[in-house]
C-alpha cells in the first residue's frame, strides 16, 4: 500500500495487466514517450511491438484495435483527449459497440479506450469535453469514470480483464490527486458497482468523476452546519449500478446529482430521471442538477472555471433542497 | 487443378442462386429489411476467397451475402439469418447486411461504407503480434476509397507492413453515383502509390485471373512483405438495392455489355473448352439446386428469435429486459 498519484495508478494498471496476459498491448498517439507518465518504463519491458505508437490516425487504430479484439487481442488504446475520440466517432459505434450484437455473439471485443478529460486549464472548446454522456446512449459500451487513484487502478485492471469494449474517462483534474493504492495485482475494483465514498442521513450527492471530490469538500463544509450528506460514486456509468444509488436516496429521501458534463442528457439528468422514476414517493424534495451549463468552454480561465461544478455550487443547491 | 477449378464454378453458381432465390423471397415478403446483390461480381469474390486458407480472415460489407459463402460457410444458417430467424448465423439479429461466419473466418461484414477497412488491418496486427502467419483480406467497394477510414487503414498496414489484401469491388457505381465523377485517380490501384502499396488490376470477371492475383498477394503478406491493393474491373448487374420499385440507374448499353461478360458463363465456356463436360456443369448447378430449395426449407421451418434474444450479446452478459417488455416465445415459424 503506498500514495500514489492518479497518473500512476493508470501505469501501475497498465504495467501489471501488460506483464500478466500478454494478448495485452497498448497503443496510441506517444505512448513510448510517455507523454503523461502512464508508460514510464513501457518500451523497456515490453518492447516496441506491444507498446505501440501509431500515426494520428483515431479511426485507423480505433478499427484496428477491434479487429485485433476480435482475433484474440486484449488491446489498450491510448486516444489521450476525450475530443479526439471524434474522429473515430464511426468505428466505436458501428464498430466496436455493435459488433458482438450484428453478428450474434460470435465476436468478442476485449479492448479499451483510455482517454482524458482535459478540461478546466484554458485549452478552449476543442479539447475540454466531458463526453461520456454521449456513449451512454450507445450500448454496447461499458463505461467507467474513476474519481480517485485507487478506483482507478482497480477499474482499469477490471476493464482489460474484461471481454467487452470499456471506455475509460480519466478525469484530468485528479491527475496529480493521490490516494492509498493496493500494490498487488489482484487488487481489482468491479466494474458496474458504485460506492458510498461517505454516509450521511439528510441529503445524497450521486457525483461523477471529478465532481466526486467537490462533493465531499461540501460535505465536509455542511457537516459543519449539521447537514449530513452521503456521497455516492456511480464510478461506472454502463452499467449503472442504480440499486446502491437508489437505496441511499430512499434513505435521505433528498438528492442531487453532480456531473462536470454538458447538462443535457448528462449522467446527472439520467441519474435523476431514474431516481425520480423509481423512488418519487421517497422523496421530499425536487431532485436537482449541478452540471456545466449547455454552452461551450471558453478559453480565458476568467470565465471558463465558474461554469463547473463546484463544492460551492454543490452546498448552494444542497441548501436549496433541504429548504424545499 | 480441375477439382479446385470446378469449385471455383460451384461457389460462383452457388452465390449467384442463393441471391437470386434471396431477391425472390424478399419480393414476396419473406425477407425484411433491405438486400443488397452482386450479381456479376461473383467471380472477384470467388477468386479472392479461394485463394485464402480456411484460417485466414476476410472482412465484407453492405453487398456480402457471397463472401462468406465463397469462404466456405454452409448456406444454412445464411439464409436463415436473412430470414430473421434464431438458426441465422448471426441469431437473426444481423440480417442481409452482416452475414458474418466467424467459424470460416469470416470476421464481420460491415454496412457503413468503409469502416471494414480498418477492423481487417487490425485482425493481421493480431495475425502478427501472435505471429501466426494468417493473412486478413478486405472487401470494399469503389465508393469506400473516398473514406477516410479506407486512407487511414492503407496506411497503417502500409507502415506496419501487415498482410493485408485490400480487395477493392469496383462495379463502377456507388448506388447511382458514377465512381469516375466522384474519384480522383483513373484507376483506384494508383492509391496505392501514395502509401508505397503494391497495387494490381485485374479482370473482376475472370475468376482465374482474380484467383492468381490475389494468390499471389496472399503469398507476399505471409512471407512477410507486406499488402497490397488489388483493384478488380467488374459490374454489378442488379440495382443497388434489390425490389426498390424504382430505377435508380440508367445504364443504356452498358449493361447489355457487361452482361456479355458473365463471370459464370465466361467461367463454364473456358471451363468446356479446357475439356469439362457440359454435363458435368449441369449436374453440379442441379446439385446447388437442391441445396438452395433446402435452405429455405430450413429458413421457413426455423423459428423466430426469443424476445429475450433482443438483449444478449449486447455484452458477453446480458442487459436488463424492461419490465413492460413482454417475453414472447417464438413465433411458429
Amino acid at each position: 500500500m503506498a500514495d500514489v498519484s492518479f497518473l500512476e495508478a493508470i501505469r501501475q494498471a497498465q504495467f501489471e495487466e501488460l506483464s500478466r496476459d500478454e494478448n495485452v498491448f497498448l497503443m496510441g498517439e506517444d505512448v513510448r514517450c510517455n507523454v503523461f507518465g502512464t508508460t514510464t518504463g513501457f518500451v523497456e519491458a515490453f518492447g516496441k511491438a506491444r507498446v505501440r505508437d501509431t500515426p494520428i490516425s483515431e479511426a485507423g487504430f480505433v478499427g484496428a484495435a477491434a479487429g485485433a479484439s476480435m482475433v484474440g487481442m486484449r488491446p489498450i488504446v491510448d486516444l489521450t483527449i476525450a475530443t479526439f475520440a471524434y474522429p473515430a466517432m464511426d468505428q466505436i459505434c458501428s464498430i466496436v459497440a455493435k459488433s458482438r450484437y450484428l453478428y450474434g455473439g460470435q465476436a468478442r471485443l476485449p479492448l479499451v479506450l483510455r482517454m482524458c478529460m482535459f478540461y478546466g486549464n484554458s485549452n478552449a472548446a476543442q479539447h475540454s469535453d466531458r463526453p461520456y454522456p454521449m456513449f451512454m446512449g450507445m450500448p454496447g459500451l461499458k463505461i467507467i469514470v474513476p474519481s480517485n487513484p485507487a478506483d482507478m487502478k482497480g477499474l482499469l485492471k477490471s476493464a482489460i480483464r474484461d471481454d467487452n469494449p470499456v471506455l475509460s474517462f480519466e478525469d484530468g483534474t485528479l491527475w496529480s490527486s493521490k490516494s492509498t493504492v493496493p500494490d498487488d495485482d489482484g487488487f481489482l475494483v468491479p466494474i458496474g458497482v458504485a460506492d458510498v465514498k461517505r454516509e450521511g442521513e439528510d441529503v445524497s450527492v450521486i457525483a461523477v468523476g471529478g465532481a466526486v471530490q467537490y462533493a465531499l469538500a461540501a460535505a465536509e463544509t455542511l457537516a459543519e452546519e449539521g447537514v449530513s450528506v452521503e456521497v455516492v460514486d456511480p464510478r461506472t456509468l454502463v452499467p449503472l449500478d442504480t440499486k446502491t444509488i437508489l437505496t441511499s436516496v430512499r434513505k435521505t429521501g433528498r438528492a442531487i446529482t453532480v456531473d462536470p458534463a454538458h447538462q443535457s442528457c448528462s449522467a446527472a439528468s439520467e441519474i435523476s430521471a431514474t431516481i425520480v422514476e423509481r423512488a418519487f414517493s421517497d422523496l421530499k424534495a425536487p431532485v436537482l442538477r449541478v452540471t456545466t451549463p449547455d454552452t461551450h468552454l471558453p478559453f480565458s480561465p476568467h470565465i471558463e472555471k465558474p461554469l463547473y461544478p463546484s463544492p460551492e455550487r454543490i452546498i448552494a443547491t444542497v441548501r436549496k433542497v433541504m429548504d424545499s | 487443378m480441375k477439382k479446385e477449378r470446378l469449385e471455383l464454378f460451384r461457389r460462383m453458381v452457388l452465390i449467384r442462386r442463393f441471391e437470386s432465390h434471396a431477391e425472390a423471397c424478399h419480393a414476396k415478403g419473406e425477407i425484411p429489411g433491405s438486400l443488397h446483390t452482386a450479381t456479376g461480381q461473383e467471380a472477384e469474390i470467388v477468386g479472392s476467397c479461394m485463394a485464402l486458407r480456411p484460417d485466414d480472415y476476410m472482412v465484407g460489407n453492405h453487398r456480402s451475402h457471397g463472401h462468406p459463402i465463397a469462404k466456405g460457410a454452409s448456406i444454412n444458417p445464411l439464409m436463415a439469418e436473412l430470414f430473421g430467424r434464431s438458426t441465422g448465423v448471426c441469431g437473426g439479429k444481423g440480417g442481409s447486411m452482416h452475414l458474418s461466419d466467424f467459424s470460416v473466418g469470416s470476421l464481420g461484414e460491415t454496412s457503413i461504407v468503409g469502416s471494414g477497412v480498418p477492423v481487417a488491418v487490425g485482425a493481421a496486427l493480431g495475425a502478427s503480434l501472435q505471429g501466426s502467419d494468417r493473412v486478413s483480406l478486405c472487401f470494399f467497394g469503389d465508393g469506400a476509397t473516398n473514406e477516410g477510414a479506407f486512407h487511414e487503414g492503407m496506411n497503417l498496414a502500409a507502415i506496419w507492413k501487415l498482410p493485408v489484401i485490400f480487395l477493392c469491388e469496383n462495379n463502377l457505381y456507388g448506388v447511382s453515383t458514377p465512381a469516375a465523377e466522384v474519384i480522383s485517380v483513373k484507376d483506384i490501384a494508383e492509391r496505392g502509390a501514395a502509401y508505397t502499396m503494391r497495387s494490381e488490376i485485374v479482370d473482376g470477371q475472370d475468376v482465374d485471373a482474380v484467383f492468381d492475383v490475389v494468390g499471389a498477394a496472399v503469398s507476399r503478406a505471409r512471407a512477410g512483405e507486406g499488402p497490397t491493393l488489388v483493384e478488380a474491373k467488374t459490374y454489378r448487374f442488379a440495382e443497388h438495392a434489390a425490389n426498390m420499385g424504382r430505377v435508380l440507374l440508367e445504364r443504356g448499353p452498358e449493361l447489355e455489355e457487361w452482361l456479355k461478360r458473365d463471370p459464370i458463363e465466361l467461367y463454364r465456356s473456358k471451363l468446356i473448352a479446357a475439356g469439362t463436360d457440359a454435363d458435368d456443369l449441369i449436374a453440379i448447378e442441379t446439385e446447388i439446386d437442391d441445396e438452395i430449395v433446402a435452405s429455405l426449407d430450413f429458413a421457413r421451418n426455423s423459428p423466430y428469435p426469443e424476445q429475450s434474444e433482443a438483449f444478449t450479446d449486447v455484452f458477453t452478459e446480458p442487459v436488463p429486459t424492461p419490465a413492460w417488455l413482454k417475453v414472447v416465445g417464438n413465433g411458429d415459424g
